[in-house]
């Protein structure tokens, strides 16, 4: 048997095999894009009426801001995580076990690092897209956001790449869908609640305070806020950077993890 | 992706081992299949048909052997093969909620069929597997056999010159078995090589110009229908019915005569019967004379019994 080389040379990531995963969730998202948009605009209209009525009525200016400017950009925060975290999760986990989604793509020429970046990248783009929705709302209630508000679409995108990841690294550990309630409960609901989405961190103790630097969220939100109040600087570098680390840190893991599950 | 120079057999895998845990579910495997025919893998579940359709794709990694497809070396170079063949599933993954087009259309671009053959390649596809009429109808609203058309069709979308059919007719009635049998064969006659995995002997013998027989993970025999009945289980057979005690007696006898047998559920077939002396055939009495199959191959082969 003579062996013959490879005729060319494959890119470690080709742009027909994301595009090919990507028109897969394209056509998906079009049978339920109506609930996903319903819930993305209703959830945080909740918020805003419950925690700006509620709260901010005790309480007018917080950090330095109107209390609805605040929860209104700390909002875009939970909206990105909850659409990427969560579709990283289950719907990673239904496609790979009860679909076999992923075991008709991967016979086809998509490697599993492909088919990770391709459904993290959608997850991202829908992150990036749903995450405005909370600012739309806010707008409503009276933000008067400045022209750098353009760039939280991408801040949403980072973050939710980052987070869809996780959810994906997540969906290849857990034996079965309800596990995920323990990372819903143990590591979601506190990143969500202690990221300064509804209070200033500032207001906790030092070390949950500096604890609070390693929850991505905390970057997005900053970041966030820096986009719609024109007050970028040099510290939103390092927001940036910090979601870019997670984004690449979960992509490792999800790959490997993931590829343990699919490929025997 | 530029296509090899032809290589002389389609697949071929050399001393393939594939170990889950302390199961040894492939056991030094060797399996050549020329380019253009239909080959089929026939054994009972649990043989290793499926992992070694797995290892094809490169989504099973042996533990040790080689595997080349179509001239490529898998799994190192599987993409390369992944873009030329087809691979028809055991279990269906269609997208359910999606229309029949539109799984099509999905492959088509996972395949990379350039953007102005796509709508053609499409609609080809939906003309193989019977479906045009039902083009835009949702996948879980469509027949068992309309579905497995579709995991067919699905799989044949970018024509590839080779086809991977994981127990194609598994689980399916009888009138659906034959309208996919049509299908399998047109897509023989068209001359893509097609690797089909079976534990059903029938469809092997109306569809597969060769047979391998595995066993315990590997290939215990192979060759055409008619070489693997002449060498394994002769022409004919006869049948015996009767009591438990009538059936040993018979076994006794042929086994006296020198003649193979084999329990046929409640009957006891006596193989090589165009050899049978006329003394023997006296001792035995009356039974049903009838052709050889691959059954009575496979069971003399491995003292397993398939559907």
């Amino acid at each position: 048997m003579s062996t013959q080389e490879p005729q060319t040379r494959l890119r470690f990531i080709e742009p027909q095999a994301l595009a090919g995963v990507m028109v897969h969730d394209l056509a998906v998202f079009r049978r339920y894009w109506l609930s996903t948009t319903f819930s993305a605009v209703v959830e945080p209209t909740i918020y805003l009426l419950a925690f700006g009525f509620g709260f901010g009525s005790l309480v007018s200016v917080v950090g330095g801001y109107r209390y609805l400017d605040f929860l209104g950009t700390g909002v875009v925060g939970t909206a990105v995580l909850f659409t990427s975290a969560f579709a990283g999760m289950f719907q990673t986990f239904v496609r790979r076990t009860f679909q076999h989604t992923y075991d008709a793509v991967l016979s086809t020429p998509v490697d599993v690092h492909e088919l990770v970046t391709g459904e993290a990248l959608w997850i991202g783009v829908k992150a990036g897209v749903y995450g405005c929705a909370p600012l739309s709302v806010a707008v409503l209630f009276g933000l008067r956001p400045s022209p750098t508000v353009v760039l939280v679409p991408l801040v949403g995108f980072v973050t939710g790449l980052g987070f869809g990841l996780f959810g994906m690294w997540m969906s290849a550990l857990v034996p079965n869908i309800d596990s995920f309630n323990y990372i819903i409960s143990a590591v979601l609901t506190p990143l969500f609640l202690v990221a300064g989405t509804f209070f200033p961190l500032d207001t906790l103790p030092a070390w949950a305070h500096t604890a609070s630097r390693l929850n991505p969220l905390y970057h997005c939100v900053e970041l966030v806020r820096s986009a719609v109040f024109n007050r970028l600087g040099f510290d939103d570098l390092g927001h940036l950077a910090a979601l870019m680390f997670f984004a690449s840190a979960m992509w490792v893991g999800a790959v490997v993890f993931l590829r343990r599950k699919l490929i025997d | 992706m530029p296509s090899k120079d032809s290589p002389q057999h389609a697949i071929e895998l050399s001393g393939v081992v594939k170990r889950f845990g302390s199961v040894t579910a492939v056991n030094g495997l060797d399996l050549a299949v020329p380019a253009g025919i239909c080959l089929g893998l026939l054994g009972p579940n649990g043989a290793g048909k499926s992992t070694t359709m797995r290892m094809l794709t490169g989504q099973a990694r042996p533990d040790a052997g080689e595997i080349r497809v179509l001239g490529y070396r898998v799994p190192a170079e599987s993409k390369h093969a992944r873009a030329l063949m087809g691979v028809v599933p055991q279990l269906d993954n269609l997208d359910t909620e999606l229309t029949a087009r539109e799984n099509l259309s999905v492959f088509a671009r996972l395949y990379r069929i350039p953007r102005a053959g796509r709508r053609a390649a499409v609609d080809a596809a939906l003309a193989v597997g019977q479906l045009t009429h039902r083009a835009d109808t949702k996948v879980d609203e469509l027949s068992g056999g309309m579905r497995r058309r579709l995991l067919i069709a699905r799989g044949l979308v970018h024509r590839p010159r080779l086809v991977l059919l994981d127990e194609p007719t598994v689980g399916l009635d009888p009138q659906v078995r034959q309208e996919l049998w049509g299908l399998i064969d047109q897509l023989r006659r068209s001359g893509t090589t097609v690797l089909m995995s079976t534990h059903y002997i029938e469809e092997a013998e109306r569809l597969a110009d060769a047979v391998a027989v595995v066993s315990a993970g590997r290939v215990i025999a192979q060759g055409t229908p008619a070489e693997l009945l002449a060498g394994h289980a002769g022409r004919s057979a006869v049948e015996y019915n009767g009591t438990p005690d009538r059936l040993s007696e018979v076994e006794r006898i042929a086994a006296a005569a020198g003649m193979p047998t084999r329990r046929t559920g409640p009957s006891v077939s006596v193989l090589r019967a165009e050899e049978m002396p006329p003394s023997v055939a006296d001792a035995l009495g009356p039974g049903t004379p009838r052709a050889a199959n691959l059954e009575d191959v496979f069971v003399t082969l491995t003292g397993e019994f398939v559907a």
